[in-house]
């Protein structure tokens, strides 16, 4: 089968590899029909993410119809319809007996790694390293699927591909994010970072019942998809104007009651700073740069949360613990759960509260994939989210 | 997931003078490197305080002890546990000794001063003497936490989402431990005590050893150890508690002498043969056996050695007992 697979920084080619087979008796085999190339999938581009391998297939956002079932898979048939969650999880240990699946105990076979870098290992993730499993990701003309009888949820006949794919990761993450901020009437919620998730995150905050909201990024299309198709109130451009001088005007010098920080450790920030960061990042003496999650701390409202679904892989620099705890601040974070939000989110689709697809701008074959990775990356043809179709 | 790494360093020990040698040992071992450069630095200065007389003579002795002092320095600090140094450090002391006797002779020399030198050398000959010998009986008992020379000790802890009297159950039956001992090629019990065990070692060679179940109670613990004749000497045990939110703690703890002694094991090492990350892996497996009936693959781990994250080529999956488990899992389906 043809597969896109990750040989290095900034190279990602298609190849012929064989088959998946059935591994273990949960398995399912999927040909995929969509699969997406999402934010997190840059930083394997860009080389910060420790124990890839030259060959790894990547992609962990994938949809696709069963072509073989393993013998304990009960729930599926071959021929049916799912969407794929991005961590693998058991559903039989302590952690996703209580909705945590994203740190399952049992999905890493690599956990070793992770707890070396991590203290104790999170769940297996599709396509994301060897630290999370090793396992071979979906962006590729078939994958297999553990433990597919609490993962794949089955898509409703007749929803278009484009509607549902977005359960596997972007939306349940944007969700999770506004989620975490357990928003109350009246409340004011500054989103950082205006890729997907941060456009989901921003869509959910008012899905949950938020006041306002602002979007922050540097690209002016973005801001301006955050204020067309997900109806934010204000926007910031922080390469025109001082991000927490703009958020105290709008909120009455209180701050938003809650920051989300949908950027991770790839930020981008005033020349002074990035240079700062990039080049210890650059030197090994940190490995993520926390620009956005440094100002989300600082511009929070007293009391308030700090939500952060941004991916980071190591550890930061001149981390503001001082505001954090001066000021009784709350900080929620995680990989998504994205068992636990799959099927309420699948109604509000269905209800018509939110078309997922609003985020797609550029749809490719799976074959033009390192392309879509570079177009991706460099933000060209105002590019939001590519997806491949096989 | 729960697992841990505990390390027991103390224990055992026959209550000493000191509580430990070895800090003694090094604080002794930095008191001779500061003589011994002062000795070198400041012979004049240091002549003067021990009332010898400041000639030519005096200051090359001196210089001479201060090279002996630096070099009884490293060597304790290089191996404060070891009592070779230590006892070398007493020759020293009786050579010093000998030297001050001469000098309280001397006419040359201020009678009180040296008095009192000889005062300090003779406390620091018996804090050597009381160390070197508690060193020695030590080195002999093995360390203070009872471990033989080249011993390899490893500990690791996990939860088990499952009753204490079935996860014990399932490690009773030592046959069952091949399936997530991943160096493991089989256990066949012979009778009520004993069991035959068969090993992959580094290098693609094979171990065999019997062993007798030393201490066993329901629910609580099970002990072993190899009978002699054994390729590797070896011990465990392995402890079972209710974990205080539900589910099973086990606590295993494994010794053994690996062929060819510590430098194997060192190899072993470079080579990513690490027994506590092996017997991490080991406990993770078993928790994945019990809580979910087979062990978990990754397209990465399904074949031995590295492997890329894609679907391995069906030659390229080992033919051995975990494969054929696995596929007598497949067929079975049973969870």
């Amino acid at each position: 089968m043809k597969a896109v697979c990750w040989e290095g920084r900034k190279n990602v080619r298609v190849e012929e590899v064989p088959d998946p087979k059935i591994l273990n008796t949960r398995d399912v085999i999927l040909r995929v029909t969509s699969t997406a190339i999402c934010g997190s999938d840059l930083h394997l581009y860009n080389g910060f993410i420790p124990t890839m391998k030259r060959g790894d297939i990547v992609g962990h956002e994938f949809m696709g119809e069963v072509m073989e079932a393993g013998p304990a898979v009960r729930n599926l048939k071959v021929g049916d319809r799912v969407v794929v969650p991005f961590p693998i999880a058991c559903g039989e240990c302590a952690m996703c007996r209580q909705d945590l699946f994203s740190v399952c105990e049992n999905s890493n076979p690599n956990g070793w790694m992770a707890e070396k870098l991590w203290g104790h290992s999170p769940a297996g993730i599709f396509g994301y390293s060897h630290l999370l499993g090793g396992f071979a990701g979906g962006q590729a003309e078939y994958v297999r699927v553990p433990f597919a009888d609490v993962g794949p949820l089955k898509v409703p006949a007749g929803m278009p591909d484009e509607q549902a794919l977005f359960l596997s990761d972007i939306f349940p993450t944007g969700y999770m994010g506004a989620d975490m901020c357990g928003i109350k009437p009246g409340d004011v919620i500054a989103v950082w970072g205006a890729g997907p998730v941060g456009l989901f995150a921003m869509a959910s905050a008012y899905l949950l019942g938020a006041e306002r909201v602002i979007a922050i990024d540097r690209f002016p299309y973005r801001l301006q998809l955050a204020r067309e198709r997900a109806r934010v109130w204000e926007t910031i451009n922080y390469e025109e104007t001082d991000v927490l001088d703009r958020l105290n005007e709008l909120t009455g010098g209180r701050g938003p009651d809650a920051c989300i920080d949908a950027v991770g450790m790839e930020a981008h920030g005033p020349a002074a700073m990035y240079a700062y960061d990039r080049a210890k990042q650059a030197l090994m003496l940190e490995t993520d740069r926390p620009l956005a999650l440094r100002e989300a701390i600082q511009a929070c409202r007293n009391g308030g949360t700090v939500s952060v679904i941004g991916v980071y892989g190591g550890f930061i620099d001149k981390f503001p613990m001082g505001s954090l705890m001066n000021r009784s601040l709350t900080i929620r974070t995680g990989q998504c759960h994205v068992q636990r939000y799959m099927r309420p989110l699948l109604e509000r689709i269905q209800r018509g509260e939110i078309d997922p697809s609003f985020v797609i701008t550029h749809r490719m074959r799976l074959e033009d994939a390192p392309r879509g990775y570079d177009m991706f990356l460099h933000k060209r043809d105002n590019c939001e989210k590519v997806v491949l179709s096989t | 997931m729960t697992t841990a790494t505990h390390r027991t360093d103390s224990g055992g020990t026959s209550p000493g003078l000191f509580d430990d040698p070895a800090r003694v040992a090094r604080g002794l071992g930095w008191f001779s490197i500061g003589l011994g450069l002062a000795e070198i630095a400041a012979p004049r200065g240091l002549a003067r305080m021990i009332g010898v007389d400041d000639d030519d003579d005096n200051r090359t002795t001196l210089f001479a002890l201060g090279l002996r002092e630096i070099a009884s320095g490293v060597g304790v600090l290089a191996r404060p546990r070891s009592p070779v140094p230590m006892w070398a450090r007493l020759g020293g002391d009786v050579m010093d000794l000998a030297l001050l006797g001469r000098a309280l002779r001397s006419d040359a020399s201020q009678t009180g001063r040296v008095t009192a030198a000889t005062a300090a050398v003779v406390g620091v000959t018996v804090l050597d003497a009381l160390t070197a010998q508690q060193l020695h009986g030590e080195s002999r008992a093995g360390t203070g936490n009872g471990r033989r020379r080249g011993e390899v000790q490893v500990s690791r802890a996990i939860t088990v989402n499952r009753p204490r009297a079935e996860v014990y159950g399932f490690w009773r039956d030592l046959e069952n431990l091949p399936r997530f001992m991943e160096h493991l090629e089989s256990v066949r019990v012979l009778g009520q005590k004993r069991s035959h065990w068969k090993a992959r070692a580094p290098a693609g060679t094979t171990v065999e050893w019997d062993a007798e179940t030393i201490d066993e109670r329901p629910n609580e613990l099970i002990a072993w150890r190899s009978l002699p004749g054994a390729d590797v000497t070896n011990a465990g045990n392995v402890r079972f508690a209710d974990a205080p939110a539900g589910g099973t703690e086990v606590l295993v703890q494994l010794s053994y002498e690996p062929p060819g002694g510590k430098l194997a094991a060192t190899l072993a090492k470079l080579f990513g043969e690490e027994p506590s990350l092996q017997l991490s892996g080991d406990l993770r497996r078993f928790k994945q056996v019990m809580e979910l009936g087979e062990v978990i693959r990754s397209d990465a781990t399904v074949t031995r050695g590295p492997h890329p994250a894609r679907p391995p080529e069906l030659d390229e999956i080992p033919d051995d007992d975990s494969s054929a488990a696995r596929e007598e899992a497949l067929e079975g389906a049973t969870r």
